[in-house]
């Protein structure tokens, strides 16, 4: 578009933790409405400004958390005229920056604000025990699938299977994630890690290893969108979304289309790239959701960074560890950063710190174009966002 | 005894199918219009999206598509059942369905390995098709 209202990020903020735990006593909408005040403050917005609110979660419910939009906009005290609840696990935010763009671009509202929060560390309220079993998980929970990892094992089982994918590739993953934590404060795990520790970490979920899996912590993170015109007066050096695309194909894993095949990032990582017009060699730095390792080298395949069946070797080497020819997750990702059971706003943030080049020993240097993808439930949904500065 | 793990909660779609299963029978959709099978069961055909459908007894006979052993059980209830095989069976006649596959030995359980249903009385009312590996 060239009418000004090319969508961009003028804001993002995370909050503190110390030992996967918020630092500062709120409740889980008080955290949400600190971080919002934090990214707003970026750009020199408050929430006065903010006429669009984008959330999701796992708060409240049910009850409150049901409506979570109405809930978080009483919350903070105003009345939005664009709103999205949209909700498809823990890419549900890059989704929320293709809903927002496009409402921006629209003219439908100015200042768009995406937040995420969970306590669910501190409250011990990660739900492991099971999805009720009800409608389409009648079938699945009676048997006893650990969730969600159960569904992620049986995907790495099946890619294994097809193209001898191992244990220890699957390793090279956490291990260069656990790299890029060590030079982030703010991580929570940044302890030295080798594949041999991944490896003896206990089995979860063959073959999954503990190690594979993220952590389980607090987290709260906003992102403040506006135009390009009127970014021009704010204080913060915008980020423009230059492409976004999104797909999901199934909630139970007996339909995922294609176990060792990731359809919905295939799907939106072709569309964001087209629209941005952006190729492979274009992208500096990759933001990729790392619920379980096996999410990274599905997600890598099916995005086109490697064909079907070289995951394995694309990562092996440490070759996206800081130093490597392919710098990814940079923050530590979920593996070793933070996890609060929806990552994907964390991704987002991290790759526009990267892009104005906020981020310190674990600068990418010259990172103009950051490629981010989210997947969410069980493999079930892929939302990819390209962003460059300009 | 009482059975503390998770139950299905019965619906309108899935009613023939779990009144089948505890009959002995793996009862699943079957499309009047395209032909095909369908697993879970519902209203809507989601291959050609006819609502002309009926149940159809199936062979029982399928294949493991992918599977995990369980070394941390999925809640409490799971917990005497470590390790238990939870499988993706591609059924002989198209669909593919979770179930558990009966073993002695997880180890000894393969991808592609040829697999039939065997009923596991849960509760008077409903019975979970498992699969054991075929002879």
């Amino acid at each position: 578009m060239s009418n000004g209202r090319d969508p961009v990020i003028v804001g993002v903020a995370d909050s503190a933790l110390a030992d996967g735990k918020f630092v500062k006593n709120a409740s889980v909408l008080g955290h949400m409405a600190l971080v919002a005040k934090a990214a707003l403050e970026e750009a020199g917005l408050s929430l006065s400004d903010v006429d669009g609110l984008l959330t999701a979660g796992m708060w409240g419910v049910p009850g409150p958390g049901q409506l979570p939009t109405v809930s978080l906009g009483e919350y903070l005290g105003i009345m939005p005229i664009f709103v999205d609840g949209t909700n498809i696990g823990g890419s549900a935010f890059e989704a929320h920056v293709a809903h927002a763009a496009m409402a921006l671009e629209k003219g439908y509202c100015e200042v768009a604000l995406i937040v995420y929060g969970s306590d669910q560390r501190s409250l011990r309220s990660r739900n492991l025990g099971g999805r009720p079993s009800v409608l389409g998980m009648q079938h699945e929970t009676p048997y006893g699938m650990p969730t969600p990892v159960g569904g992620y094992a049986m995907a790495a089982k099946r890619h294994m299977h097809e193209y001898g994918t191992t244990s220890e590739h699957l390793a090279e993953i956490a291990v260069a994630t656990r790299k890029w934590a060590q030079l982030n404060p703010a991580a929570t795990r940044r302890d030295d890690l080798s594949i041999d520790d991944v490896m003896n970490s206990g089995m979860i979920s063959e073959p999954l290893h503990l190690l594979d899996c993220c952590l389980v912590t607090d987290g709260a993170g906003a992102i403040v969108m506006t135009t390009a015109e009127r970014a021009k007066d704010l204080k913060s050096k915008p980020i423009s979304v230059k492409g976004y695309g999104e797909a999901h194909t199934h909630w139970t894993v007996s339909e995922m289309p294609d176990l060792a095949h990731l359809l919905p990032a295939k799907q939106a990582g072709k569309t964001a790239m087209e629209m941005a017009g952006v190729s492979h060699s274009d992208i500096d730095v990759v933001q990729i959701y790392d619920s379980f390792t096996i999410t990274v080298l599905l997600s890598l395949e099916a995005l086109g960074f490697c064909k079907p069946g070289e995951g394995g070797p694309f990562v092996s080497n440490q070759n996206t560890a800081p130093g490597g020819a392919f710098p990814m997750n940079t923050s530590g990702g979920g593996l070793s950063a933070l996890h609060p059971g929806m990552f994907g706003i964390f991704l987002l943030i991290e790759a526009a710190r990267q892009l104005r080049g906020e981020c310190g020993e674990r600068q990418v240097s010259g990172a103009k174009t950051a490629l981010v993808h989210g997947t969410g439930g069980t493999l079930s949904s892929g939302a990819t966002v390209i962003l460059q500065k300009d | 005894m009482s059975y503390d793990k998770p139950l299905p909660v019965i619906d309108h779609d899935s009613r023939p199918y779990w009144d089948a299963a505890r009959e002995g029978r793996l009862d699943i959709p079957l499309c009047n219009d395209c032909g095909k099978h369908h697993f879970y069961p519902r209203t809507v055909c989601p291959h050609c999206h006819s609502d002309d459908l009926k149940f159809d007894t199936i062979s029982g006979r399928g294949t493991v598509h992918s599977f995990t052993i369980a070394r941390r059980p999925a809640g409490p209830a799971f917990g005497d059942d470590v390790p238990y095989v939870v499988a993706l069976i591609d059924l002989e006649e198209g669909p593919r369905m979770m179930s558990r596959i009966e073993t002695d030995t997880p180890e000894s359980v393969q991808i592609d390995a040829a697999v039939e249903v065997t009923f596991v009385k849960a509760t008077d009312e409903v019975s979970l098709p498992f699969f054991r590996l075929s002879a």
